[in-house]
């Protein structure tokens, strides 16, 4: 079974559901997609050690075929190649290594190198993997980082994957094809609002999915509200303890501080097996 | 001249929209910029009267026309996104604009058509202009609509004659967050004292000096842990960034939520001042 762990505001809990929810099953795995900033290995002691590199594939121009046609910067649709004067200019970074300047360069002055865009790796426990991605400083897209991430999910298991905030891309690519998608929010106007549009996309894409209310107690009760109004299944809440921002601020599990929590969590995956 | 700065923290929940309104509460004259597209928050607290309203199309995607279609399988063959299955459907949500489908296509079967990929707003509110935008479900280019909105504070600002364009930033180090700090003068990062917090915060301020652009630090919720917030603050000191206030955790930040007001509107409480003394010292770096 794959079951994502999403939200559109950042901080709402993410990562605590995923990686308590992960120790606190049998057979599970952990993969952390929030490539731009992932957090689930702080939670493990133990080193990550790269397993992968991610690259896409970028044009490599040969100035001796070229004969400045423009045909290519012409073509790319994310202006990442531009004619100027006697020169090809190339912007490596908002190239999404499409292949269509390869394809299309009547002179065959184009081959393709790989360009390294982050790298995979492997950590977490004996008796859990973890796998993470990390995008490279200034490398705008993650979304191939989350692409070959996935390919490690093992279906033996059950796979929880860690997702990005948002709406975009990236969290899109996190939630789709996994079987549930559990959606961390907590009590408050922006907690809903987030909430919202994240249903909204989980809507467009179909899978199933349930709330967290996490920092139960900090607002008020809009969001049970609004789950209860829209018929989504709240999963569970977990509430506002000063105990458990202490944990999370040193990178320590709340199930192995707070070992009355693992219920909680054995709940939310009970609770989901049985909506599926 | 025009300033500009971005309120960022790599991870998310770190307090950026709290500060940034406050921030937009105690400017003068400033164009204020929700760049937060996929997850805006920051018109909860600035109730903002539409003015403007604006159309915003992503990259175009691929539409397939079965009629013309002869399933000689170029299409599948050539897209490397997994947008056409071997059987030859096509799925926009997967799509990422390319082209290559529609130009190996021998039958003219491809068409790249418009795609409304969300709005842009140009707002009044009660502290000036807000320009800000709402990004479809799911959609890519989030970066450019990014830009976009930036494009627009900038022409409002000069139209205007306004001095100050504040923006909200988004999560992360990506495409959005390259958006919404290429150029500016200044970017504010905000950081929590949790190792998460700490992590994200140093991969961001990485990001900043890959673009050349000053960073200053603040500290959200420093009593939280006290260890990491030493932590931080030698960090700071070693990389040369000037740490230009912390604020301590307090519940007003969701409290001035709740009542949708900013935090220097709702109390004048220890936040409020801690928030006030931060503004000082960042205006004072713009100028």
């Amino acid at each position: 079974m794959r079951i994502s762990v999403a939200s559109g505001k950042g901080g709402t809990g993410k990562t605590t559901v995923a990686v308590n929810l992960a120790l606190s099953i049998n057979d599970a795995m952990l993969i952390d997609c929030d490539v731009e900033g992932p957090n689930s290995h702080i939670f493990f002691k133990g080193p990550m050690m790269k397993v992968k590199d991610v690259c896409i594939p970028s044009p490599k121009f040969d100035f001796d075929k070229c004969t400045l046609c423009g045909k290519c910067a012409e073509f790319c649709q994310y202006n990442a190649i531009a004619v100027v004067g006697e020169k090809i200019l190339f912007f490596e970074e908002l190239c999404h290594g499409c292949g269509g300047c390869k394809i299309l360069c009547p002179e065959d002055a184009i081959t393709e190198v790989d360009h390294q865009i982050g790298i995979i790796e492997k950590g977490g426990k004996k008796e859990l993997t973890l796998y993470h991605g990390l995008l490279n400083i200034g490398e705008p897209f993650g979304v191939p980082i989350i692409r070959a991430l996935k390919q490690f999910a093992d279906d033996a298991k059950t796979t929880i994957f860690d997702s990005p905030p948002g709406t975009a891309c990236p969290a899109v690519e996190t939630m789709r094809d996994t079987d549930f998608c559990i959606l961390v929010t907590e009590p408050t106007p922006f907690g809903l609002h987030d909430l919202t549009l994240t249903v909204d996309v989980v809507r467009e894409i179909g899978t199933p999915f349930g709330v967290v209310v996490n920092r139960d107690g900090i607002g008020d009760d809009r969001v049970e509200r609004y789950c209860s109004d829209e018929g989504i299944p709240l999963l569970s809440k977990i509430p506002n303890d000063l105990q458990i921002a202490r944990l999370y601020s040193r990178g320590v599990p709340i199930i192995e501080g707070l070992p009355e929590y693992k219920a909680t969590f054995v709940g939310i995956y009970d609770k989901i097996r049985e909506a599926l | 001249m025009v300033k500009e700065l971005t309120i960022i923290s790599g991870k998310g929940g770190c307090g950026k929209t709290t500060i940034a309104a406050s921030f937009a509460a105690l400017a003068e004259n400033p164009v204020i910029v929700d760049a937060d597209v996929d997850a805006a928050d920051m018109h909860i607290l600035l109730h903002p009267q539409i003015q403007k309203k604006e159309a915003f199309s992503g990259l175009d995607v691929a539409q397939k026309d079965d009629e013309k279609c002869t399933d000689c399988g170029k299409c599948f063959e050539n897209c490397r996104y997994g947008a056409i299955d071997p059987d030859f459907t096509l799925h926009p949500d997967k799509c990422e604009g390319c082209a290559v489908c529609a130009m190996v296509c021998p039958s003219d079967a491809i068409r790249m058509i418009e795609r409304k990929a969300g709005e842009a707003y140009i707002s009044d509110t009660r502290f000036g202009p807000l320009v800000h935008a709402r990004l479809h479900a799911g959609e890519e280019a989030s970066g450019k609509l990014v830009a976009l909105v930036r494009q627009r504070a900038k022409e409002l600002a000069r139209e205007k004659g306004k001095e100050f364009i504040l923006i909200d930033g988004p999560p992360g180090t990506g495409c959005t967050v390259i958006a919404s700090i290429t150029g500016v003068d200044l970017v504010l990062v905000v950081i929590e004292p949790t190792l998460s917090g700490i992590h994200d915060s140093k991969r961001i301020i990485e990001v900043a000096r890959h673009f050349g652009i000053p960073a200053l630090v603040c500290i959200n919720k420093y009593d939280i842990n006290d260890e990491n917030t030493e932590h931080i603050l030698e960090f700071c000191e070693v990389e040369g960034i000037e740490v230009v206030g912390k604020i301590a955790y307090d519940d007003t930040a969701t409290k001035a939520m709740l009542a949708e007001k900013t935090v220097i509107e709702f109390s004048d409480g220890k936040m409020a001042q801690s928030i006030k003394a931060i503004w000082k010292k960042v205006e004072k770096a713009l100028s």
